[in-house]
């Protein structure tokens, strides 16, 4: 018998008799306003957070610290003048270790815990939101759910290769708990939440 | 490596006991965590519905696990996932090494994996002349230091930062005497960066795989899973069968549980899910028993297959933290190692469930409600029955039972010196009292409760 | 209403005032109380060791010692609990099984049964009140730190009716004491430091006196008081709530 049929066999038979699969019941965040829940969190976990009307704010508030000469990614459009989306393929995922800022859209933010929620198509490449020194994230602050659950109902049953909820800029505490940001992945996270 | 499978956890515990300090440096940076456990999961008034609600999705999940393992085997090959099926440790070690071997990788980078550790994965590879390298800080850190990791969450908890520079100092080059965590961080950075680039294989754990859909989630903080997956030509991720639940959905209640428990943040920065392989590269996905199924088929212990790894019980356990994680030789230790492993070897593992006072927190912070510390006294009588426990103990037993079953006897033990403390160590092997190393022992009134109420009230007989 | 005292091994042995104030607590509030001279112990040395198949003898003499009681009270959470999961008998379940349902620890019994609102006590001192593990999380004397659940504590109620006791806080207010059986000895090194913690706890907020609802953790507690030749006392809390020191 094979190891898969070997393993199933025993599972089943080991296995307790059928207990129901209970619904997830309505849980409820008690933060009225998600804007200020996210924001809060976000700064919490380390995130930057700035309200902005549009993309020209967004640029502004980024070239404070970005300059010409960095390596700026994004395939958001509005941001082409200053944010290359060329070598955004898959032979060329070695070569994007040498980028400063990689700017993404999410589909959705959560109020609970400061995450975004991105996917393969957003990103290009899975590799883009680590690989960068810095991250920024455009949110649209219409599209803040409250907590995870909302989070999964807003997701249903999309398809994706890939998806990721991040939070905050990488980050490791493995030495003597002390907090240090910027692990493997990037050292800081901008999130910009979008609208007027 | 450093521990010695000869002794128990405690003559390790006794050890490490030796230097106070460290102890108390040691118990007070896990009860912080603890503390912050304590702070997330109290600004969530529903808490104590959330566990119910994972409880009861796991254990559903383990009462039809058959089922749901074919339907995720189902859809992850759909989805372009190559499926295995390892029946032990070994087994899951070959499987890995084959796919390496079909590609002809000689060096692998590996995100945290206690599956791994279970399996001995880095001792059999390297031993096939495949090289590892553990990108988490903490366990690339015991990875230096030739030490197994001493905390599923937090790998290298047992080891102070200059130590750590110690081992950067040596192994990294850098400066003698730094142990700046800035530093230091930044160092495993750029190091592991380059292996992140160079390697073309990368292994990851798996913390849930959802049967509906034939995706898994791996959660990290630093990103290690990620850089690696993405980066390499072939993705491997190892999970136990128990890993399953039913719904994506469900990943809500599990992924607002896990990091609370573990280290109260709101999340990990980073959950990942992984539902198709990259377009043009090869996933693989690895299911392992290694011992899950017979677990399943003991009744009382059963629903230790819920744990999500979190690490709460180490944290909050009093015993834990004042023997470190290495006093259990288990590659998941404390109080919910304590009930996994003598499944694996009963023998081997026959001292952990008596490394606990049974004082029951471990169950309270729990996010799954694994009644641990119910388990742990279970554990106890299985281990003395199936004949583990140390001769000298039974003796002293059988010997207690004959004294307290006869109320002649125990009064005349009582008034010939007090029983309790006469009887007590001899239940153990050591020829001093060990009572008395560090404790007064009681002073023995001048009469009992029972000759004091003969006296004073009329004795019912 | 007639309550049979169970008054555990040790207790007998080596604390017998905890015993004496627990039967004139009760008596005290009216409550008819017979001690039955031949009991021993509960068992729960050997069960907690693994050997509970060795408590047969020792079950079936608590069941003829205290079937015929309304209430069985004991001042020890843990063997309290011990009796409420682990008791059988192979003759006579039926009366096992009654015990398991009336059998309560002292500082319960006086809450939830006779409803005490008031003692006649007086204990002009600072007092720590250990959460002893087994009366915390098996019986649920008090709110567990780690629940997310209202607070309550039923020993801290009846102490705040004992005049001029202070009751100090603490900084980790449910950790365990490290007494746990068997392990006292068998892991004699955590045993020891989990020990020492705690009274360091009781230390620094300046408790004169440690008391709690199973003698068992006061003993192990007592023991590195007197090594470390402290003036703190231990003493159960039938002692303080049967105080006398009327000033």
């Amino acid at each position: 018998m094979s190891s898969r049929d070997q393993i199933l066999t025993a599972v089943a038979q080991n296995q307790p008799p059928l207990t129901p699969l209970p619904e997830v019941p309505t849980f409820q965040l008690e933060a009225p306003d998600l804007v200020e829940k996210f924001s809060q969190v976000a700064v919490g976990i380390g995130s930057r957070v700035f309200r902005v009307k549009g993309y020209e704010e967004v640029q502004e508030i980024l070239f404070h610290d970005f300059k010409a000469n960095h390596r700026i990614i994004s395939r958001v459009p509005e941001l082409s003048s200053f944010a290359d989306a060329t070598l955004l393929e898959d032979r060329n995922r070695h070569q994007l270790a040498n980028v400063d800022l990689a700017i993404v859209e999410a589909h959705f933010g959560v109020a609970e815990n400061g995450a975004c929620w991105v996917t393969e198509e957003v990103l290009g490449l899975r590799v883009v939101p680590f690989i960068c020194q810095h991250l920024a994230i455009l949110l649209p602050k219409d599209r803040l759910v409250p907590l995870m659950h909302d989070a999964y109902a807003s997701i249903g049953s999309a398809e994706y290769g890939y998806g990721v909820f991040i939070a905050g800029p990488s980050k490791t505490a493995d030495i003597e708990q002390s907090l240090v940001l910027g692990a493997h992945g990037p050292r800081t996270l901008t999130v910009f939440l979008m609208g007027q | 490596m450093k521990t010695e499978p000869t002794k128990d956890h405690a003559a390790l515990a006794h050890r490490f006991n030796q230097d106070e300090p460290r102890v108390n440096w040691h118990d007070e940076t896990l009860w912080f965590i603890r503390e912050k456990r304590d702070r997330a999961a109290f600004a969530i008034p529903d808490w104590e519905l959330l566990r119910e609600t994972a409880s009861q999705i796991k254990f559903h999940t383990l009462s039809n696990l058959s089922q749901y393992l074919a339907q995720f085997e189902a859809n992850a090959q759909a989805n372009g996932i190559t499926v295995h099926w390892a029946a032990d440790a070994r087994e899951h070690n070959q499987i890995v090494h084959s796919i390496l071997q079909q590609h002809g990788v000689t060096q692998m980078v590996k995100s945290k994996s206690m599956l791994t550790e279970e399996c001995h994965l880095n001792d059999y590879l390297e031993q096939h002349g495949i090289e590892v390298i553990d990108s988490d800080l903490g366990e690339r850190i015991v990875q230096l230091a030739k030490e197994p990791p001493s905390h599923i969450v937090l790998p290298c908890i047992h080891l102070k930062k200059e130590e750590i520079g110690d081992i950067f100092h040596m192994h990294l080059g850098t400066q003698a005497g730094v142990a700046d965590p800035q530093i230091l961080t930044e160092t495993a950075r750029q190091h592991l960066r380059e292996t992140f680039l160079t390697r073309k294989a990368a292994l990851t754990g798996v913390n849930f795989a959802v049967a509906e859909t034939g995706e898994f989630v791996v959660c990290t903080n630093e990103g290690n899973a990620d850089m690696g997956a993405h980066l390499a030509d072939v993705h491997i991720a190892s999970m136990g069968i128990e890993k399953l639940i039913p719904r994506r959905a469900d990943l809500g209640v599990f992924l607002r549980l896990l990091t609370r428990s573990a280290t109260g943040q709101p999340i990990t920065t980073y959950s990942s899910h992984f539902k198709m392989p990259r377009p043009g590269h090869e996933l693989h996905l690895v299911l392992v028993d290694n011992g899950r199924s017979v677990q399943l088929g003991r009744e009382d212990f059963r629903n230790s297959l819920k744990c999500i790894r979190c690490g709460a019980c180490m944290n909050t356990c009093p015993v834990y933290r004042r023997s470190g994680g290495h006093s259990y030789q288990s590659a998941v230790a404390g109080p919910i190692g304590s009930i996994l492993a003598p499944n694996l070897d009963m023998k081997k593992h026959a001292d952990l469930p008596f490394a606990s006072t049974l004082c029951g927190s471990c169950s309270n912070v729990c996010p799954v409600k694994i009644d641990i510390h119910n388990q742990l006294y279970k554990w106890r009588q299985v281990i003395v029955r199936e004949g583990y426990a140390d001769p000298k103990k039974t003796v002293g037993m059988k010997a207690m039972n004959l004294v307290l079953s006869s109320p002649k006897t125990f009064t005349l033990s009582g008034k010939a010196g007090r029983w309790f403390m006469k009887t007590v160590p001899f239940l153990v092997s050591n020829k001093m009292n060990p009572w008395y190393k560090h404790r007064e022992m009681p002073q023995p009134p001048k009469e009992s409760f029972g000759e004091w109420y003969r006296k004073n009230r009329k004795p019912h007989e | 209403m007639t309550v049979g005292l169970f008054i555990p091994c040790y207790v007998n042995q080596f604390y017998p005032n905890a015993g004496i104030a627990t039967l004139e607590l009760l008596e005290k509030a009216g409550v008819k109380v017979v001690y039955p001279m031949r009991q021993t112990c509960c068992g729960q040395p050997m069960a907690n060791s693994g050997f509970e198949h060795l408590t047969k003898d020792c079950n079936e003499l608590f069941v003829r010692n205290f079937a015929e009681f309304d209430y069985v009270v004991s001042p020890s959470g843990s063997c309290v609990l011990h009796v409420k999961d682990h008791l059988h008998s192979e003759k006579r379940e039926d009366q096992a099984q009654a015990i398991r349902g009336k059998i309560y620890e002292l500082v319960e019994f006086l809450t939830d049964v006779l409803q005490i609102e008031q003692l006649p006590a007086r204990f002009p001192h600072k007092v720590g009140l250990h959460q002893s593990c087994h009366g915390l999380r098996g019986l649920h004397l008090s709110q567990m730190s780690e629940l997310v659940a209202p607070t309550f504590s039923k020993p801290e109620k009846l102490l705040r009716l004992v005049q001029d006791l202070e009751l100090i806080p603490l900084s980790r207010k449910d950790e365990c004491c490290g007494f746990g059986g068997t392990f006292c000895v068998a892991e004699e090194a955590v045993s020891v430091k989990m020990g020492k913690d705690r009274v360091a706890d009781h230390l620094q907020h300046e408790a004169e006196f440690i008391t709690g609802a199973d003698m068992s953790c006061l003993m192990h507690m007592e023991g590195i008081l007197r090594r470390q030749k402290s003036n703190v006392k231990v003493m159960h809390i039938a002692e303080i709530l049967n105080a006398q020191e009327i000033g």
